[in-house]
């Protein structure tokens, strides 16, 4: 593949599963952008990047459906970060989407395993 | 480092937010972007290094290409942040609802009250304008309904007046304005041979009456010219009341012939239901057939029959009344005696004509219901004043920070929208209800009072005044007390007192109680009319009467021989009856409304050549005088001596006689009086009696003259037979009779029915029913107005109350007294009250005039109605000020200082 197929396909992949990532980002505990952002980079392995411009309209269009919830909040000694939470319905839609998710890669897979007929 | 903050806010020009939002977005971005400098530093990067890569990402470049080509902030690139503060309308919207939701949920007792405020005052409206809809606004349920019109003859001294046959037959043939001419008059029979012998109303209508309408038959046909011909008029239409009432419903009923005065008619067809007869009561209808009508070429025979008309296409209703009036004309000139007093014909549209009676007190009615939505909705304002000027702290800042207009006109109006749909339907339900009410409440005359239900238009009105209310009255005020007042966030009061948005409520408050003061004063009047119309002496006793209305069937009572004979039997028989004082019959009930007139002349009198003398009058029997209790004022009543026989006699009325002898005793004068075909006859007056209100309490008594029934001429027996009533003077409870006079009816004759068993109390009761209702309904409004009216001056009050705390208890502490802070707070409320008598006052005094037309015996400005009304509204002002006052009084001085 040329450099250029390769790109969008990995837009394509991204954009499909940009939600899922940030909503299970921060199912575990309330997260900040730069954090969410780092999470993503190192966790995989530097294949998946969210730079500024894609992360933080993603993160207010989630916040705008009511899938988390962002709170600023000023911890001693520091100034003030805007941290995002996952809220009850945002826990419901993870849950959907991750099993969709699962189903659909497993079903890929199986499909584009080399070797079959 | 560079500003990253700077960077941002550039790359953010474009997106759309209000600068609270942009301040909040610009911050966070700049976080990232220092975190990410931070961490690249400290990976080892350089300071140029760090802050090309951070400067890149932002760009939204992949890392390790180069620099974007475009240089910093070029306008032309698009990037995803442009899109940061855009949402989609929809999903914001209903965000917009959600959150409106939350916020009235914080403040549940607002909602409540607006909402039921809201609910009440659209309901009463929704409720009034179906009967308005129904009875004045919608057409009639007939074909092309603005075209139809009602012809009737202009009298001399009656206004109005139907035709008789021999006119209407040349009004239908020679005019040229129209493209028929219907005709319809009364008629009863006596419905037998099925069960109860029962009397029905009845129309006596023209071939082409239906086919004037556009009425379709249910089952079966209608008339047809054919059934004019002679041997086929036996024929009947049946409403679908009687259809379902007598008939089950029978679908079977088409073809079957039933027994009407004896005779049979076959049912040729049924009405549908929503048809509707110019005469309410009219169950059924047969032809007129005028060819076998006798009356034909009695060129002075009664006028008894009404005509309805279609105008042709093109033609105006003037050019019709003109093209009337020259027929009108003609005939005069043709027959100089008998249509002496029809000078001209009027032409008015049938819907007109059908309702015109009520117009004014429905729109008065419609008005005050309005007046009380007005009232309502202002107190809604005075609570959204007040809810915002509690936010106003946070809606100042904002605003002067730059928030939109925009934004908090969507949340305002998001609130608006919730509280005016929960209005709207609540009210719908109430409107049922209403409506319910209305209509049972409703004077039995009141016009299709059938139609009255709420439909889809009365539901898109309720909607349309629940919207209009919330939106100006919620949001309105709630926006304009939004305007940022700095001066008074900085001086640190800016909790509503602000001095625009006091006068804001007080000016609410005037309107509201000048308001309720016009709907209390029309009130006022009506009762004031109510009962001195209660007052009115109708010239006989109403108590203790019974009264019974009979036909007789036309077939076995011809002539004057055989209805005295039933007559004399008849009365014997009451008149034993155990209970009855007197027993007597007369040919029209008092305040019945019926009215025949007869043309007379006095002897000795030279008449004046254009001057035709008409009297009402009645037949009668002396014993109906004394069940009456009509006194005799001069001469003898009728006796033994008044046979068939002897002289002919009369009595007539005081005011007859006033007019005519105002000076001296009229007993043997001589009067020609024209009741039959072959001419005027003389009768002898032997008695005058006193004055009978025979039109209504209302009108004043008009001359009358009264024929004994044993003298009655042949020809005018039929005064007596198609309609008699009868008189029973009772020493007990007059109801109680009425099993036993409809046994002596039926005893007597079978074939009889006894219709309209009343007691005259209810008779007097019926006719004042349509003024009842009216006050009623005014009364209620007025009170609830006033009520309306009390809470918000009681909400300003304590509202200031509240907020001047501080300034009380300082004022307590420098020595003011009890009666001194009374005095402040009472002082202020009723500055207030009385600014707004004063303006309902003068409003009162222009608007009374307008109902005029409904008042009886009192004038549209009565000063004692006006003067005590305005007493009682300050009464009121003044404890819905008393009771705020008093709480403001235990203020202690120290909680009052500590307030601020």
């Amino acid at each position: 593949m040329t450099d250029i197929n390769a790109r969008m396909f990995d837009r394509e992949l991204k954009k499909g599963s940009a939600e899922l990532l940030i909503l299970a980002l921060v199912e575990a505990r309330p997260r900040h952008g730069y954090e969410i952002s780092r999470l993503i980079e190192t966790r995989s392995g530097g294949a998946v990047r969210f730079h500024v411009a894609s992360l933080y309209p993603l993160l207010y269009r989630l916040e705008r459906r009511g899938w988390v919830a962002g709170r600023w909040v000023e911890k001693e000694g520091q100034r003030r970060r805007r941290y995002y939470r996952l809220t009850p319905e945002g826990r419901k839609v993870l849950a959907a989407q991750r099993s969709a998710w699962e189903s659909f890669v497993a079903a890929v897979t199986r499909l584009t395993r080399p070797g079959r007929a | 480092m560079p500003d990253w903050r700077d960077e941002v806010r550039r790359r953010l020009e474009r997106a759309r937010l209000d600068p609270i939002r942009r301040a909040a977005v610009v911050e966070e971005l700049a976080q990232h972007l220092e975190d990410r400098y931070a961490d690249l530093v400290a990976g080892g990067a350089t300071d140029g290094e760090a802050e090309q890569t951070t400067r890149a990402e932002l760009e939204h470049a992949a890392p390790h290409a180069p620099p974007a080509a475009a240089p910093r902030g070029a306008p032309g690139a698009a990037s995803p942040l442009d899109r940061i503060g855009c949402g989609h309308p929809i999903a914001d919207a209903l965000r917009d609802l959600r959150h409106a939701v939350k916020r009235l949920r914080t403040n549940p007792g607002f909602a409540a009250i607006a909402v039921l405020t809201l609910a009440l005052g659209t309901g009463a409206n929704a409720a009034v304008f179906s009967v308005v809809d129904a009875v004045l606004l919608r057409q009639l349920p007939f074909r092309e309904p603005d075209r139809l019109v009602t012809v009737s003859a202009r009298h001399a001294d009656r206004g109005r007046s139907p035709f008789n046959l021999p006119d209407f037959l040349d009004y239908r043939d020679q005019n040229r304005t129209l493209a028929g001419l219907a005709a319809y008059g009364t008629w009863s029979s006596n419905l037998t041979g099925m069960g109860d012998a029962e009397r029905l109303s009845g129309l006596k209508v023209s071939a082409n009456f239906f086919d004037l309408l556009g009425a379709r038959a249910a089952a079966g046909r209608l008339l047809l010219p054919a059934d004019d011909t002679p041997g086929q008029e036996r024929v009947v239409v049946l409403t679908h009341a009687l259809w379902m009432r007598r008939f089950g419903g029978d679908p079977g009923v088409v073809g079957r012939t039933i027994l009407l005065n004896g005779g049979g008619y076959e049912v040729v067809g049924v009405l549908p239901g929503e048809f509707l007869f110019p005469i309410r009561e009219a169950e059924l209808a047969v032809p007129l057939a005028p060819a076998q009508d006798a009356s034909r070429t009695v060129r002075n025979s009664a006028n008894s029959l009404f005509a309805i008309g279609r105008l042709r296409p093109g033609v105006t209703r003037e050019q019709a009344e003109e093209d009337a009036s020259a027929i009108a004309h003609r005939l005069r000139e043709q027959y100089p005696v008998a249509n002496a007093h029809k000078p001209g014909a009027m032409v008015t549209p049938l819907h007109d004509d059908l309702v015109s009676g009520f117009r004014q007190a429905l729109w008065v009615l419609f008005g005050a219901v309005g007046v009380v939505l007005l009232i309502a909705s202002v107190n809604l304002a005075s609570l959204a004043l007040a809810r915002a000027a509690s936010r106003h702290r946070e809606m100042a800042l904002r605003a002067a920070l730059g928030a939109t207009r925009g934004r908090l006109v969507r949340q305002l109006g998001a609130e608006s929208l919730l509280l005016a749909l929960a209005g709207a339907g609540a009210g719908v339900l109430l409107a049922g209800f209403g409506v319910d009410a209305l209509v049972a409440m409703s004077p039995a005359s009141l016009p299709r009072l059938t139609e009255v239900h709420v439909d889809r238009r009365v539901l898109l009105f309720t909607l349309a005044i629940a919207l209009l209310s919330a939106l100006v009255f919620g949001l309105g005020p709630a926006l304009w007390a939004s305007r940022p007042n700095l001066q008074d966030m900085l001086r640190g009061r800016g909790d509503g007192g602000g001095p625009g948005r006091r006068r804001g409520r007080g000016l609410l408050v005037v309107a509201e109680i000048a308001l309720s003061l016009v709907l209390l004063a029309g009130a006022g009047l009506l009762v004031k009319s109510f009962l001195r119309l209660q007052r009115v002496d109708p010239g006989f006793r109403s108590d203790h009467l019974l009264a019974i209305r009979l036909s007789l069937p036309k077939d076995r009572y011809r002539g004057r021989a055989a209805t005295a004979a039933f007559c004399d039997s008849l009365r014997d028989r009451l008149a034993a009856l155990p209970g009855v004082e007197a027993a007597g019959v007369i040919s029209a009930l008092p305040l019945s409304g019926t009215v025949a007139a007869v043309p007379f002349t006095i002897d000795g009198r030279a008449a004046p050549p254009d001057e035709h003398l008409q009297t009402h009058w009645r037949l009668a029997d002396a014993g109906s005088f004394r069940a009456l209790g009509v006194p005799l004022l001069s001469g003898r009543p009728f006796d033994g001596r008044d046979g068939p026989s002897a002289p002919p006699v009369a009595l007539i009325s005081r005011g007859f006689a006033h007019r005519f002898w105002p000076d001296r005793d009229p007993i043997g004068a001589v009067l020609r009086i024209d009741d039959n075909d072959q001419g005027p006859r003389a009768v002898t007056v032997v008695g005058v009696v006193g004055d009978v209100r025979h039109l209504g309490l209302d009108t004043e008594p008009e001359p009358h003259l009264y024929l004994p029934l044993q003298q009655a001429h042949e020809d005018s027996v039929g005064l007596l037979t198609g309609n008699q009533y009868w008189l029973l003077r009772t020493s007990v409870d007059p109801a109680s009779l009425a099993p036993a006079a409809r046994r002596a009816i039926a005893v007597l004759d079978p074939g009889v029915p006894a219709s309209n068993v009343r007691t005259m109390e209810q008779y007097l009761e019926a006719s004042i029913a349509p003024r009842r209702f009216n006050l009623t309904l005014l009364l209620v409004f007025a009170a609830a107005a006033l009520l309306l009216a009390a809470v918000g001056l009681y909400g300003v009050i304590s509202y200031g109350v509240a907020q001047r705390t501080h300034e009380i208890g300082v004022r307590m502490t420098l020595g003011a007294v009890r009666r001194d802070v009374l005095r402040l707070v009472v002082g202020q409320g009723m500055r207030l009250a009385t600014a707004g008598v004063a303006v309902g006052l003068a409003a009162s005094l222009l608007v009374t005039r307008l109902a005029s037309s409904l008042l009886f015996g009192v004038s549209a400005t009565d000063p004692v109605t006006f003067a005590g009304i305005a007493l009682l509204v300050l009464g009121v002002a003044f404890l819905a000020c008393f009771i705020p006052a008093r709480r403001a009084t235990r203020v202690t001085p120290m909680v009052a200082l500590r307030s601020e």
